[in-house]
């Protein structure tokens, strides 16, 4: 058990380095960041001192060999753009995608269960039917287009809800958070409902066809035989026992609804990591964009491999043959 | 299911916007202020910010003239024209109470000069800056400098007693990611005082009550709350919602829809900024062409051909929608050395283009790359498939690489690029920055921004002469003789000037400024 613990670690912390060689290796693609720093009467003398001081004039093996070795002692770097080092402007940037994300995630695994139960259970109401069909457009629609579209009936049309920002936000330690407040609370809704609405309708579809499948088992066949209620043989038989593969979905699902922030963020001017991110790419502020590209690799290798010691736990079988 | 059904209700519950203070400015534009030290980052948005709480000794107004602001009144010294004299203002006070002197003149012009201060290069050619009274500062300047204050307006004057005690003396290390006690705080003498400030999220400004012009400007704002909104469409959304009543960086798609909105209005105004494209025509052969063994460019005559190609009209009507200003010159109007004339020159000939191609030599035309970015001016990627589209009318076959702009400028700095767009505005409001980077062949520290190869020692040498020749008449003939080469070598091709859109709520009353440098005082609110 313990060497395929080991195994898995190294092939997580392999699959970081090899993240972080293919990140260092597109950054020379996005442009030049000194264009950017330097005003236009910028003199070739300015360009090549701080191209030297940044250690930009060095091939991209070495710059990433250094930026491993600062990584290492816990150090990222100074952002191009803001002038502040990197670690501190992620730690005042996540608690907003964090609380972004959970609460998106909250909505999505409340509503998909609810209505994948609803959709199951009544499968040819006209309710039912009506919820499958609004599902198509969660998962067709592109995230931008809801959210602007949420915008505009909310905020343009309707004037009930902000259009952009987190409203006011209360601090606690380093963590500053928006739901204790109401403006902040009223923020959080619609961005939350666009970043959440994928992920609704994927775990809806999923409750329901397993749902379906479920309820097709023999043993509720007897315990309908047997005269239980509807409701005990649905949710206490039948839900209980589609959760198994849910779970698993809503874990995955969980890393991508932070990486996936990105583009609600940009569209609400949400102030998270995702925004965050937009603004180093166009800034090319490489110590941004390399030190948020790692942490999302490391939040998807921890989850995966805590997904993957967890089925070794469950199925001895995974042992053998991982 | 609880939480979801919790949050629904409270949200019905809530009422409809926020109670705000009428005579609250709550402004968005695109991007933030880098810092607030005043001598680190020469960069728009971030003067913007600092324009609203500290002051520099002159400021433009909003037609491009000198205004006071700090200094009442400034003049070369009558025996020697490479001091000038400044006299301050009387009874300023920072926001915290200290006088204004000349020290913190001194002070401030010092601490520009030092290595860390992005600001140093406007101020090279100032050799020393000594206090003569209280309220009277001289300038020494390497030569005579008859132009000194026009690079002063975003020269931002701090209280050294202040900045010594916050230990904050030296400008911080911006590229060392080192913050200071002045890129979090201010302590100006101007209009409005730091309430707030979150990077990237908001600042809250309130009005200076003490401010010295506190009855001379309208000064209606009581309270600025500055958000910068990244994408688009969210920053119409909010100013549509009435959450924000001033945008800056108005998409010019939207323009007509804010326009017809009841309750907003947006005013324009030509802006500091002329678009063109930018030729190589001092290499032998090119690389980004089908000729081998020339320069295509290298015929004046084919960069007439070019420029007579481009239908700067349909420009306008199409891809601008009617937002920006045909040029015939390289300069925004309001720039010393700029004329109508010369502006007009541009016009649009197919024929008698295809007529100057074949006459070159190229009647069965070339081909070429066209490089443009896609992220830098109004439209700029769409300007530049119109112009593939209208040098194809004369046998000019255009390849479009449009990439964003921290790709695409490096192609000029380092000469890798025949053919490409660039926009150019003019802070000193003197034609000699345009030569300086445009027009004077390259050098390390001169011609920075010439990808033409244009190379001319006698241009050079005249245009050397402007730094210090303080009969004006004389320079500004200079000006117009150096113009009138650039124009008949069709060294560029000019397209248009930008116009600049700013959009707000009915009752602010706001005057466009072409720097795009919105100053709150002059703001008036119903």
């Amino acid at each position: 058990m313990l060497s395929f613990i080991l195994k898995r670690i190294g092939q997580s912390a392999l699959v970081l380095l090899v993240v972080g060689l293919v990140a260092f290796s597109m950054f020379r693609f996005v442009g030049d960041p000194i264009d950017n720093m330097l005003g236009q009467e910028r003199t070739q003398a300015d360009i090549d001192r701080l191209r030297t001081q940044l250690g930009l004039d060095q091939p991209f093996p070495v710059q990433y060999y250094k930026f491993l070795q600062e990584a290492a002692q816990g150090n990222f770097g100074v952002s191009y753009r803001q002038g502040r080092e990197v670690s501190e402007i992620i730690l005042e940037r996540a608690p907003a995608t964090l609380e972004l994300a959970a609460v998106s995630a909250l909505i999505a695994i409340a509503l998909g269960i609810a209505f994948g139960v609803y959709t199951a259970i009544r499968r040819n109401g006209f309710l039912a039917n009506f919820i499958m069909s609004a599902s198509l457009v969660g998962v067709s629609l592109p995230t931008f287009l809801i959210g602007i579209l949420l915008i505009y009936i909310f905020s343009v049309e309707l004037g009930w809800l902000p259009s952009f920002g987190r409203g006011e936000t209360v601090r606690l330690g380093w963590w500053t958070t928006g739901l204790l407040t109401e403006s902040g609370l009223k923020s959080l809704i619609l961005p939350a409902i666009t970043l959440g609405l994928y992920q609704m309708t994927l775990i809806m579809r999923l409750v329901r066809s397993e749902m379906l499948e479920v309820l097709r088992q023999d043993y509720i066949r007897f315990a309908r035989a047997r005269g239980l209620s509807d409701r005990v043989i649905n949710f206490r038989h039948a839900l209980k026992n589609t959760m198994v593969p849910v779970i698993t979905i809503i874990g995955l699902q969980l890393g991508a609804i932070i990486a996936f922030a990105i583009i609600t963020e940009t569209v609400f001017q949400w102030p998270g990591m995702g925004l965050l991110f937009i603004n180093a790419i166009q800034f090319v502020d490489i110590p941004v964009m390399a030190a948020y590209l790692m942490l999302i690799s490391v939040m998807f290798v921890v989850i995966n491999l805590i997904v993957d010691i967890l089925y070794a736990f469950i199925d001895p079988r995974m042992r053998v043959s991982g | 299911m609880k939480t979801m059904t919790g949050l629904l209700a409270a949200a019905a519950l809530m009422s409809t916007t926020a109670l705000v203070n009428a005579e609250t400015l709550r402004w968005a534009r695109s991007g933030d202020a880098l810092t607030l030290d005043p001598h680190s980052q020469n960069e728009g948005p971030t003067h913007t910010i600092r324009h609203q709480m500290y002051e520099p000794l002159v400021i433009r107004d909003v037609t491009g003239a000198f205004e006071p602001a700090l200094a009442t009144e400034w003049a070369p010294k009558a025996d020697d024209p490479t001091v000038w004299v400044f006299k301050l203002r009387e009874g300023v006070k920072f926001h915290g109470g200290e006088d204004f002197t000349a020290e913190d003149v001194v002070f401030s012009f010092e601490r520009a000069m030092q290595p860390n201060s992005d600001m140093k290069e406007l101020i090279g050619s100032i050799k020393e800056v000594r206090a003569v009274d209280d309220l009277t500062v001289e300038f020494v300047t390497d030569g005579p400098n008859p132009i000194l204050p026009s690079n002063l307006t975003n020269l931002f004057i701090m209280d050294k007693g202040w900045t010594e005690a916050n230990n904050t003396v030296n400008v911080q290390d911006f590229e060392g990611g080192e913050i200071t006690f002045a890129t979090t705080n201010a302590n100006g003498t101007g209009p409005y005082v730091l309430t707030s400030r979150e990077p990237d999220v908001k600042t809250v400004m309130t009005r200076n009550e003490a401010y010295w012009g506190r009855d001379q400007f309208p000064m209606e704002v009581s309270e600025i709350i500055y958000t910068p909104i990244q994408n688009a469409a969210t920053r119409v959304a909010a100013l549509l919602s009435g959450e924000v009543n001033f945008l800056q960086d108005m998409p010019v798609q939207d323009i007509s829809r804010v326009d017809q909105a009841e309750g907003l209005v947006v005013k324009q105004a030509p802006q500091n900024r002329v678009i063109f494209f930018g030729l190589n025509m001092g290499a032998d052969d090119i690389e980004a062409d089908n000729v081998e063994g020339k320069n295509p460019l290298a015929d004046v005559r084919v960069r007439k051909a070019m420029s007579m190609a481009i239908n700067r009209d349909a420009i306008k009507q199409v891809v601008m929608r009617g937002q920006s200003e045909p040029a015939g010159m390289i300069s925004p109007p309001f720039v010393n050395g700029w004329t109508a004339e010369m502006d007009a020159e541009s016009t649009t000939d197919v024929e008698g283009a295809k007529a100057l191609m074949a006459e070159a030599g190229y009647g069965d035309g070339f081909s070429i790359r066209l490089d443009c970015p896609n992220d830098r001016y109004i439209n700029d990627e769409a300007i530049c498939q119109a112009a593939v589209g209208m040098l194809g009318q004369i046998g000019v076959k255009v390849n479009l690489n449009a990439q964003p702009k921290a790709q695409h400028f490096p192609l000029i700095t380092d000469s890798k690029t025949d053919f490409y767009m660039l926009g150019w505005g003019v802070p000193t409001y003197d034609s000699e920055y345009i030569f300086n980077f445009l027009v004077h062949g390259r050098e390390s520290d001169i011609g920075t921004w010439n990808g033409t190869g244009f190379d001319n020692d006698e241009i050079d040498a005249k245009i050397a002469t402007l730094k210090s020749n303080t009969d004006l008449d004389a320079r500004n003939a200079d000006i117009a003789a150096i113009w009138r080469v650039v124009q008949d070598e069709q060294l560029y091709i000019p397209i248009h000037h930008q116009v600049l859109n700013w959009s707000m709520a009915e009752g602010v009353g706001i005057t466009v400024d072409p720097e795009d440098q919105p100053k709150v005082k002059y703001f008036t609110m119903k």
